[in-house]
């Protein structure tokens, strides 16, 4: 049941209770309750909208930028990506492998509001070895969804 | 002058949806669920090894049966999925979608006069072809109180002398019925008994909803007398390819395969390529696909019952198949008015046979936020039309 709603909302969380148990072939009470229960868990951990902010008037810059850090005895990465990501810029934190530890996404309005940030915020911290920063220019997919194109529908409209 | 036409060509009457058709394609902002093809586009994986295949130059014909490397992933798909054994060097050939297997089907199988029986509500195609092949459509009407299955006493009742072929068109367009394993049983020993073959349409094998598909060809004794039709277009989304294939003894396959030969040389390349791929990578695509159908599926027939409709739960395909007797209609009224008054078309029962009557196919291959839109309108035109 759990695995079949989380399914069913990964792409669409606009669907609501009623339908989605009406979708599922299952009791509205019984989703109800098994959304309260995901959410409590933390394995639904919000809505958000995915918004194609090229699109809008808003000017928004997106960079990732690669850390590499000195972990910490006892604490490993965890204690220092919490120290990043606690910061209201940042919008995503991954622990990595590979040539580096790990991926920070920054969002700004500007390059040099992000390159502030860099610069001022995260490259002093004590255990942060480097950064890189790379600037976003283009989204062209985002959570297995489309951002510019909208299938429309060229089927015949009767086919036996 | 002569009269060009021939007189078995006369006899032909076009399909009843034409009229529909040119309406709503005059309409702005009419939704249509009378479509009978998915709404996905062919999993990327799939075209991508067909556009590779156009890439590498492979714009020859293919041999007349079909790509070896296909027709092996075919037997390897119809033993894993169906548990039938196929061998792909007789039993197997490639066809230009499931269409072309029911038509050289059945003309390599009827003698002038010979009986076929064509269980109806099915697709449009199997008397039409039946009667250009020169035998005999004799129509076995499906009943709703039945859930439209054919059951042991139609059959035995449809049967006579001159019965040769029994279509089998399950899962079915426009009804959404299954044979399950045991309405199969049922018949099997009168299909053996009274020596008929079978042509066994298995397109919507892959879209069954809470079982798996049963072939007719895997009980004992079957094999030998069913040809086994299926295809892409359905299952993996590929209906503008053009492919299908069909399975059976080698010497009725073998006779296909010289109409096949004669009249149409091979089913294109590209598309050949891509069913590789399909059958080899694509079962994880087919799962989430049917998952979806289904919940769309639940949707439809919750929403159609709430309307105060009656309506079997149909188990395979896509279409729900409601009754709509109790508005005192005929299905014309019914998809005529509620296409000029609702701008929503669905097709009317009887386009797949006089017993459609009193029935409509709407199909649910269409995005949730389509079909809510469309069962709106829907609703809103029977409840003002409800006595």
């Amino acid at each position: 049941m759990k695995e079949k709603i989380l399914a069913a909302i990964d792409k669409n969380s606009k669907i609501t209770p009623s339908d989605l148990a009406v979708m599922l072939g299952a009791d509205e009470k019984e989703v109800v309750k098994t959304i309260k229960e995901l959410e409590d868990e933390r394995i639904i951990c919000g809505y958000p909208t995915l918004i194609n902010w090229d699109r809008v008037q808003t000017e928004i810059v997106t960079a990732m930028i690669e850390v590499k850090v000195t972990p910490q005895r006892g604490l490993g990465f965890d204690k220092i990506a919490e120290r990043i990501y606690m910061y209201d810029e940042v919008e995503a934190v991954y622990l990595m492998s590979g040539g580096f530890d790990l991926t920070v996404f920054i969002e700004g309005k500007s390059m040099q509001e992000v390159a502030r940030f860099v610069s001022e915020k995260l490259s002093p911290m004590e255990a942060i070895l480097s950064t890189s920063t790379h600037f976003v220019l283009k989204r062209y997919k985002q959570h297995g969804l489309h951002m510019d194109y909208k299938k429309e529908d060229e089927r015949m409209s009767i086919i036996p | 002058m002569r009269n060009p036409l021939s007189e078995t060509i006369t006899r032909i009457q076009p399909s009843g949806i034409r009229k529909f058709f040119d309406i709503v394609s005059e309409m702005k902002d009419a939704i249509s669920l009378g479509v009978g093809e998915p709404d996905f586009d062919t999993p990327w994986h799939i075209r991508e090894e067909g556009i590779y295949s156009l890439e590498k130059g492979r714009t020859f014909y293919t041999s007349n049966a079909g790509l070896k490397e296909l027709k092996i992933e075919i037997c390897n798909y119809l033993n894993r999925r169906y548990d039938m054994e196929y061998c792909y060097e007789n039993e197997t050939l490639v066809t230009v979608g499931g269409s072309e297997a029911i038509d050289i089907a059945l003309r390599a199988m009827i003698d002038l006069g010979d009986e076929v029986l064509i269980p109806q509500p099915s697709y449009v195609s199997y008397e039409p072809c039946t009667i250009l092949a020169g035998g005999v459509p004799v129509i076995i009407d499906l009943k709703g109180e039945n859930d439209f299955k054919l059951t042991r006493k139609e059959l035995l009742d449809a049967i006579t002398e001159k019965t040769k072929i029994l279509i089998m068109p399950f899962p079915n367009n426009p009804t959404g019925a299954i044979m399950d394993y045991d309405d199969l049983k049922d018949l099997v020993d009168i299909i053996i008994e009274k020596d008929l073959y079978v042509i066994s349409d298995e397109i919507y094998s892959e879209l069954t909803y809470g079982q798996n598909h049963v072939s007719i060809a895997s009980f004992p004794g079957m094999k030998e007398r069913t040809i086994v039709i299926n295809g892409f277009s359905k299952s993996y989304a590929m209906t503008g390819w053009r492919l299908g294939y069909a399975a059976g003894p080698s010497i009725i396959i073998e006779q296909m395969t010289k109409i096949h030969q004669y009249a149409i040389m091979c089913a294109p390349t590209t598309s050949q390529y891509a069913a590789v791929q399909a059958l080899k990578e694509g079962d994880k695509d087919v799962e989430g696909m049917r998952e979806a159908y289904d919940q769309r599926r639940r949707y439809l027939i919750h929403s159609i019952r709430n309307m105060g409709l009656e309506c079997f739960e149909p188990l395979g395909a896509f279409y729900v198949f409601p009754s709509i007797t109790s508005l005192g209609m005929t299905s014309d009224e019914f998809a005529s008015k509620l296409l000029y008054e609702e701008k929503v078309a669905v097709v009317p029962g009887t386009a797949f046979g006089e017993c459609g009557e009193g029935y409509l196919r709407i199909s649910y291959a269409h995005s949730i936020e389509n079909l809510k839109i469309a069962l709106e309108r829907i609703e809103k035109f029977v409840s003002r039309n409800k006595n």
